[in-house]
Order: structure tokens, then C-alpha cells, then sequence
């Protein structure tokens, strides 16, 4: 390995958690504040090492609140701007994880779940941070997540995560797990000139044009072009609710404007970010929904069940939020009921049963190992049975 | 065909590095799928510690293993933990001065690994030529993967001690089944 090389084209064995520091790099991230967690510290140390050595700057910070905050100021400098954490950094990275999505600053934090609530199971797996990702920070808020099940997605979701980022203007989270970060698996990378690459959309008026307003949304995606600072713009970047020009206006009809807006620019164009993969869905009768590490436990309990004659299909998230509720409708007029392994006592499964009124079985431990194939397999074959 | 190898050993051996160049063989060289783990945390630490492998023709998709068919102790405590998870008729590679087998044990192979590595210069290679009789005793990797792995794993000062190691591990392995 040549450490001068940003993007270290060909075929690797890594670690999930370095596949995740590749993709940073393999995406252009210039900035990396965080704070060393485990089981994510094999991303900082990578990069570390990897972000210096391709002129790119990677911080130790003093804590979680502070990484957060510098990924932040850089994002709105320009910088590609990412950290990495587990469960109880995550929490603390909170307060201006909401920060960011009211300055609409785009970053993206990768967060190795293991076992939780707080400091939990510090070394063991765990993926009880979906409903953290999506509604941890206060208000009403959007933003999107991936779930990668392998290192070779570790490396993809993180290119996926700022693209979606810089197109949205919102925090995007790679919600990987603990087996998925320490795990070591063939990782292709691109040739640089084919990693895909959105850029932000930027101001069409010059920085000294009176009528530049740079919070406001001109165009139908909702989302404003973004300024960076050095560039001559005289922009306010404020967390209070702030008006067209960026000024606190904290009154109740420029708040709802600002929050609805911040909210649809997801809502109305979720068809553009969320991906999934569906395997034997064609004649499938029931459904296992699936994500992370447990989708792998996943598709080996349905190829046995197939195995078996029973008609069951996997849908495996790969954005987890926002959540692919139309595929949900849709197949609720195809299949009998849901199945939904997750290491967490039932988190996206609520989100299955608001969008379905078929049964939706969960297949729940509360981590610290990975989900085997058979209480999925148990779940199948008593749902068909019952059916 | 789903191969499932443990390779174990106490905290220090090299058990890990043993594990990623296995792995790396088969999945960047032989062609191959594979997925390594390991143990993490306290536990690790010290006493046995294991490198999980799955070597598979076709995608893998649960990592963890359960009962190898392949298992690989350095070192005696590591055979008597994880010797009870060997399937039936599993295969048993000892590194046989540092492992002494049960009494009712099955048959088996062995290499005096760490004194081999000694002869070589460096008894801390001795993983690797465990690694080297993996590889000719089994054919679950090649030794041409095998060396393409140690070239690109190791810092280039120490790629010639072990691909010596390498080498020493598969050489005993042939010599053992001409005998």
C-alpha cells in the first residue's frame, strides 16, 4: 500500500471499519474530527494515518459534542467532512447533529453499533441506534442512513453517504454494526475517475449581489444553493430559526416555514435516495425485511426455508432512512405477513407495522452476537404455517 | 464448497496474522470467497484467542462459524477449548510440541511449528509456517496465494523470513504424506 494514493484502486482484504475509511478517502473527504470508540477506532486510526499523507486533515478531538461541531464549521468551509463513533459518542453528537441539519451543513458520521443502552457492550454487536439515527436529535427533522452488510458496502455507503449529503444539504449516518466493522472481506475499489461524485449546488449570484438571499430555496427540490466561507459571501449560518437571509427571525410562521421545508426537501424526493435490494420477491407469499449484518443471517434462513418449498423473499435495506414505506404497501398486497430480524428489541419493525396491516413478526435479541439463521428460520416457518 | 477453518493459539502467536493471510490468499488470489473474524474485546486477551475463516466458491452470507471442519491449535489450551466444536471427522492440524492431543483423539496431523520457526532464525514466524502446512496439507489454499499474500500483507523486510516460513510449513506437509 502506498499511503500517498487517495484512492487505492483494486482488490483488498479489509476490515469493514477500514473499508469504511477507504470510502471517506475514496469519496474526498478532506476533514475527520471524531473521538476513538470502539468497535469504530480501526476508522480513525486508519485515517489517521491515510488523511495526512494525502494532504487532508484529520483531527483528535477533545470529545463527541466537539467532533460534531468541527465537521460542521468545515462542512460550511467546503470540506467533504466526516467521523466515526459508536453508540454512546452517537448520543452525544446529537445536539448538533441537529445543528447541521438546521444550517443544512452536509456531513456524514458512521456510527459501529454494538450492544446498548449506554456504554453496553462496548466490544459486541448490537443495531439499537435506527430509532437513535432518525429521531435522537430534538425536532422534527430528516435525514438518511444506510445499512451496509458487508466491507465491500462499508466502502460503497460511505461514497453513497456524501453524495446523498451534499445533494440534500443534511447529516447522512452509515449505520454499519460491530460484526460488519470488524469483519475482513474482499473490497473492490474503483479506478478514482469512476468513484461517483455529486457535487453541492452552488450560489448562481455573485457574493456581492444585494439580492442574493443564501437560505432561500429557488428551486423545486427545496434545497438552497450553499455558500462556503472564504469565498466573499457575508452569510449567516444560524441553529436559531432563521429567515431567507439566514437571520434569527424566531417567530411562528417563518418556523414552520423553515421546518417544513427542511423536512419535504426529504420527504417529496425520497424516491430519489432510497435503495434496496429484493432477492426471490418475485413469487415470495412472505417477507423477511432485513438490514446490516443481520440481513446475511437473513438470506441464509430463506435460501433453507426455499430449500423447504416455502415461498419467501428478503427485502435488504440499504437506506434504512428515510424508510422505503411505498415497497412496504406494496408488498403488503402480495405477501401474508412481514418478518423482521433485528438485533434491538423491535425498531424497524414499528416501522414496517405503520405502513402494513398485515402481522409483522419480529426476531429480536438485544445484542452482543449476531443473529443466527435459525429463530429467522423458526419465525418463517411458523409464520407459513399459520398462514 | 463451504470450508469453515479455525485457527487458534494464545494471545501473542500471531493467530490473527495467520487468519488474514488465509483469508487474503483465497479471496484475492485463489480466486475465492472468503470472510475472516475474530474474537475482540477482554476476552482476546491473553489465554486463547481464535482467527475465524470461511473459505466458499460461492458468496458467503452468515460469517460466523460454529463447528469448524477445519481446525488449527498452536497451543494447548486452544485445542482443549475449541476441540469439542470440531465436527465429526473434522481435520486436526496440531503444532505438535506445543499441543499434546487427548488420549481418544482421531487422526491428525502435526508440525513442530515454533521449533521450525527457530531453526529459521525467528520463532515469532512460526504462525507462518502453520500457515504453510495449512496450505499443504489441505489445498484449501494454494502456495502461490499463499506467497502473494505474505508479499502483500508484511512490510518488505520481513517478506523473505516468511515466505522461508511459508515455504519450511508446506515442504513438511509433502514430505509428510510421501513418508
Amino acid at each position: 500500500m502506498s499511503p500517498e494514493e487517495r484512492v487505492l484502486t483494486g482488490s483488498h482484504f479489509l476490515l469493514g471499519d477500514h473499508a469504511c475509511a477507504e470510502g471517506g478517502l475514496a469519496a474526498g473527504c478532506d476533514f475527520f474530527a471524531g473521538y476513538p470508540i470502539t468497535p469504530s477506532t480501526e476508522v480513525a486510526e486508519r485515517l489517521a494515518r491515510r488523511l495526512p499523507a494525502v494532504g487532508s486533515i484529520f483531527i483528535q478531538m477533545e470529545d463527541e459534542l466537539a467532533s460534531m461541531a468541527a465537521l460542521v464549521g468545515a462542512s460550511l468551509s467546503g470540506a467533504r467532512a466526516m467521523s466515526a463513533t459508536s453508540g454512546p459518542g452517537f448520543s452525544l453528537m446529537m445536539e448538533n447533529i441537529g445543528m447541521a441539519v438546521m444550517m443544512e451543513a452536509p456531513c456524514v458520521v458512521v456510527n459501529i453499533q454494538r450492544g446498548a443502552p449506554s456504554t453496553g457492550l462496548p466490544t459486541l454487536v448490537g443495531q439499537s441506534d435506527m430509532m437513535q439515527a432518525r429521531w435522537g436529535s430534538h425536532g422534527d427533522y430528516e435525514i438518511a442512513a444506510y445499512s451496509p452488510s458487508s466491507p465491500q458496502e462499508c466502502f460503497d455507503h460511505v461514497i453513497k453517504a456524501f453524495n446523498t449529503a451534499d445533494r440534500w444539504r443534511i447529516p447522512v449516518f452509515v449505520m454499519a454494526d460491530e460484526l460488519i466493522g470488524h469483519m475482513s472481506e474482499r473490497v473492490v475499489i474503483p479506478p478514482a475517475d469512476q468513484i461517483p461524485r455529486v457535487e453541492r449546488k452552488r450560489p448562481r449570484h455573485k457574493p456581492d449581489d444585494p439580492d442574493f438571499l443564501h437560505c432561500l430555496a429557488e428551486d423545486e427540490d427545496l434545497v438552497p444553493p450553499i455558500v462556503h466561507a472564504g469565498e466573499g459571501y457575508r452569510a449567516n449560518f444560524d441553529s436559531l430559526t432563521h429567515d431567507e437571509k439566514g437571520y434569527p427571525a424566531t417567530f411562528p410562521e417563518p418556523h414552520d416555514r423553515l421546518v417544513r421545508r427542511l423536512v419535504d426537501k426529504i420527504r417529496l424526493h425520497t424516491d430519489q435516495i432510497i435503495e434496496y435490494e429484493e432477492i426471490f420477491m418475485d413469487d415470495a407469499e412472505l417477507a423477511v425485511i432485513a438490514y446490516g449484518s443481520t440481513a446475511r443471517s437473513a438470506r441464509r434462513a430463506i435460501n433453507e426455508a426455499r430449500r423447504e418449498g416455502v415461498r419467501v423473499g428478503l427485502l435488504r435495506l440499504i437506506t434504512v432512512w428515510p424508510f422505503p414505506e411505498n415497497k412496504v404497501k406494496e408488498l403488503s398486497n402480495q405477501v401474508k405477513a412481514f418478518v423482521v430480524p433485528e438485533l434491538n428489541l423491535g425498531q424497524m419493525s414499528r416501522e414496517v407495522e405503520r405502513f402494513t396491516s398485515l402481522p409483522v413478526i419480529g426476531v429480536n435479541h438485544a445484542g452482543g452476537v449476531m443473529m443466527a439463521p435459525d429463530p429467522i428460520l423458526d419465525a418463517i416457518r411458523e409464520v407459513k404455517k399459520n398462514a | 464448497m463451504r470450508h469453515d477453518i479455525r485457527v487458534a493459539g494464545f494471545g501473542g502467536q500471531g493467530m490473527l496474522l495467520a487468519g488474514l493471510l488465509i483469508g487474503k490468499a483465497a479471496a484475492l488470489y485463489d480466486g475465492k470467497e472468503a470472510v475472516l473474524t475474530q474474537s475482540y474485546g477482554p476476552e482476546a486477551r491473553g489465554g486463547a484467542s481464535n482467527a475465524d475463516v470461511i473459505i466458499d466458491d460461492d458468496p458467503i452470507d452468515y460469517p460466523l462459524i460454529t463447528n469448524p471442519d477445519h481446525f488449527v491449535p498452536m497451543f494447548q489450551e486452544a485445542y482443549e477449548r475449541y476441540r469439542p466444536s470440531l465436527v465429526k471427522d473434522g481435520i486436526l492440524l496440531i503444532e505438535s510440541d506445543l499441543v499434546r492431543p487427548f488420549a481418544d483423539e482421531g487422526p491428525y496431523r502435526g508440525i513442530p511449528a515454533t521449533r521450525i520457526a527457530e531453526e529459521l532464525g525467528r520463532r515469532i514466524v512460526a504462525n507462518v509456517v502453520m500457515v504453510g502446512f495449512f496450505s499443504g496439507a489441505t489445498g484449501l489454499i494454494s502456495p502461490q496465494a499463499g506467497e502473494q499474500a505474505i508479499r502483500n500483507t508484511l512490510r518488505p523486510r520481513l517478506v523473505d523470513l516468511n515466505l522461508k516460513a511459508f515455504n519450511a510449513g508446506y515442504d513438511y506437509a509433502k514430505k509428510q504424506e510421501a513418508s
